[in-house]
């Protein structure tokens, strides 16, 4: 059984069609990226896997371990191991950020039947992770993304997708508005993350990220339907050629 | 047709109420004097209006319509009531005065034990001994002209010049009677250099259902003064509670009030402020928590009088339901009161399309090398941050009760006692809990 299967997803927004009919099956362990031109509906189907207020689906199907994703609130397909890492993470002032990871955390664990962290436990593994991403301390006392930059933005999310330990990891645009340093240090995050039991998908509209996440697949969406599919090569051959003949094609 | 109106007017105006009441309150002479003329003034206007405009969002002839007789004196078994009640409120390490529908409990009381420089005195023993002065007041405000002539009870508490508290005091105000109303009177008087946490914790007995609190404080704050204020109001849902808030503050001193309003059916804290003294700063935090239809108002009139004085107000609303929340905030700068920098804020936070929240700031500025400035928002949960924090595994009621903590937290925060802090955000975790299990 694939983890994730999309079959012919169509998607409304307000009266617009975004998606029509858009199909694509990950398994486990793989990592595939999603390209694609400014509107071509990247950024909608992510939304839409991780159950954003907004999006009408007039048709298809998505399946999430066999069981019916678009049945399901946001809060149950965390649980069930769907992670979005936002392409702009918001600023909660007033939440802290451990109040939050804990808060959060507790809550997938609880929806699953299994025990919450104890404080301590919670702690420990908190503090190995933020290390290992070069997140200071005093950045988890803060308000959850208040007075971060970009790169601490991004790293925060890599570091609640190391502590949720999700089965798929969606990237959405993670590249933006970071500079080759921040890039760099938050895709190793990422890679540290594959594992055979974990599927990715990487959404980006540059090449550049896939130097440092190195995709199995690579799609190029245009205009709400994926229109070419290929191994990684195909991302190269964008970058030489860029999204024109794919409009063409959709 | 006539004759049914002035009937209707009467009973409106607590005429009936007064001179039934009027045989057993305290004081004779001065006193007697000060009450008959503090009823004619509240008689001539009834019980305010929408036309009149410090009451125009608040509107007791509607709202509250009649003003209910004066409970009894507590007895035994109300005594006992109130004690059970007591029990969940009472904060620890605290100097507990009692009022049991306005009149001091001294047997749930701490007077005995206080600590050294303060003394209390109860308002019916100084009445009763001519002091018709603590009848007095700095407002003008039918609410408050109808408490100081039914004023019953109430304590007066001095704080010797130079103490420093080691322990809060706590004024605490237990309902017992049911469809009746109440009018304590207290006095708080902080000498100079003195440091102190007052809390006033107002709550309804098990049982306890449609009655009226009619209060009134008076509060001086004595020269390089300083005093926590924290105010948790928790009546019962049906109830109705007006409290008037007189308060003077001395030079170089510091004032930090908090007040929270979670329980009564109608209610509203008006706050007289003078800052009386150079160089002193105020801090007014307040949080709203309505639901249902209750409805809730802080009023605040902050008069900076002298130069070189700050005040800070910063009132939250939560409203769920039909609930109606009402700010109004008046900053008075006297000509001579030069280097003023006062501000507030209001902001109300929308949980219901049928939920009201009005605010009205005003500013009456006669001096000019002054810095004075308002705000108000009203609005919804952000819908962004609720998805950001249900795509993480929140519930959706468990984010908006993060939201919520986080924007009423701004306020609380300003609470110094840290203990009283966490006293108020438990109290606001509890409102939340029961919104969520609902």
């Amino acid at each position: 059984m694939a983890l994730l299967e999309i079959k012919n997803l169509q998607v409304r927004v307000e009266e617009r069609e975004i998606l029509h009919g858009l199909s694509l099956t990950v398994n486990e362990g793989e990592v595939h990226a999603i390209m694609g031109p400014n509107g071509s509906g990247k950024s909608t189907l992510s939304h839409v896997i991780a159950g954003k207020p907004g999006y009408e689906v007039t048709g298809g199907q998505i399946l999430f371990k066999g069981d019916d994703l678009l049945e399901m609130e946001p809060d149950e397909r965390a649980a069930k191991g769907v992670f979005l890492a936002f392409q702009y993470p918001v600023e909660i002032p007033g939440v802290a950020t451990m109040n939050f990871l804990r808060t959060a955390l507790n809550a997938q664990r609880k929806a699953r039947g299994e025990d919450e962290f104890s404080t301590p436990d919670f702690l420990k593994k908190v503090r190995e992770v933020a290390k290992s991403l070069n997140i200071p301390q005093d950045m988890l006392k803060r308000g959850v993304n208040v007075g971060f930059s970009g790169g601490e933005k991004k790293r925060n999310e890599v570091l609640q997708m190391a502590l949720f330990e999700p089965s798929l990891c969606i990237l959405d645009e993670m590249d933006s508005g970071l500079d080759i340093d921040a890039l760099r240090v938050a895709a190793d995050g990422v890679n540290a993350l594959r594992s055979p039991e974990r599927a990715m998908i990487v959404i980006t509209h540059y090449q550049r990220l896939l130097n440092y996440i190195v995709p199995d697949f690579v799609h190029v969406m245009s205009k709400g339907r994926v229109v070419k599919s290929g191994d990684k090569e195909l991302a190269l051959e964008l970058e030489a050629s860029g999204y024109a003949q794919f409009e063409d094609a959709a | 047709m006539n004759v049914a109106l002035v009937k209707t007017d009467k009973s409106r105006t607590g005429s009936d109420v007064f001179a039934l009441a009027r045989a057993r309150l305290p004081g004779t002479g001065n006193v007697a004097e000060a009450r008959a003329q503090a009823f004619a003034i509240f008689e001539r206007q009834g019980l305010p209006h929408r036309r009149v405009e410090e009451w125009k969002y608040t509107d007791l002839r509607a709202l509250m319509r009649e003003v209910l007789p004066l409970a009894g004196t507590p007895d035994a078994a109300a005594l006992a009531r109130a004690k059970a009640a007591l029990a969940s409120v009472a904060v620890e390490g605290a100097s507990k005065l009692v009022l049991v529908d306005g009149m001091f409990a001294a047997a749930l009381s701490d007077a005995s034990t206080l600590e050294a420089g303060v003394s209390v005195q109860t308002l019916r023993e100084a009445l009763e001994a001519g002091k018709a002065e603590l009848l007095e007041t700095t407002a003008s405000d039918p609410m408050l002209a109808l408490n100081t002539a039914l004023a019953t009870d109430g304590v007066i508490v001095t704080v010797a010049d130079g103490a420093k508290l080691s322990r809060p005091l706590q004024i605490v105000h237990i309902a017992v009677a049911s469809k009746a109303s109440r009018a304590s009177r207290s006095h708080v008087v902080l000498g100079n250099g003195t440091q102190a946490t007052l809390v006033e914790t107002i709550v309804a007995a098990d049982g306890a259902a449609g009655y009226q609190a009619n209060d009134a404080i008076t509060i001086s704050v004595g020269d390089g003064a300083a005093l926590s204020h924290v105010r948790l109001m928790r009546d019962a849902a049906d109830a109705t509670n007006i409290t008037s808030a007189l308060i003077t503050v001395g030079a170089k001193s510091k004032l930090n009030m908090f007040n929270m309003t979670s329980g009564g059916s109608l209610s509203r804290l008006q706050g007289f402020i003078t800052l009386a003294g150079e160089d002193s700063d105020l801090a007014i935090n307040g949080v709203n928590l309505l639901r249902d239809k209750q409805h809730g108002d802080l009023t605040l009139v902050v008069d900076h009088a002298v130069p070189g004085c700050t005040s800070r107000e910063n009132f939250r609303a939560v409203l769920d339901d039909r609930a109606h929340s009402v700010f109004q905030g008046r900053i008075i700068v006297k000509p001579d009161a030069q280097k003023t920098d006062g501000k507030m804020m209001t902001r109300a936070l929308l949980l219901s399309d049928e939920a009201e929240a009005d605010n009205k700031p005003e500013l009456e500025i006669f001096a000019d090398d002054v810095s004075c400035g308002h705000g108000a928002t009203s609005g919804a949960l952000d819908e962004s941050l609720l998805f950001y924090l249900r795509a993480r595994g929140l519930r959706e009621k468990q984010a908006q009760a993060l939201l919520i903590q986080a924007f009423v937290g701004e306020a609380i925060e300003a609470i110094d006692d840290e203990a009283l802090r966490e006293r108020v955000i438990d109290t606001a975790q509890a409102w939340l809990e029961a919104r969520y299990h609902e």
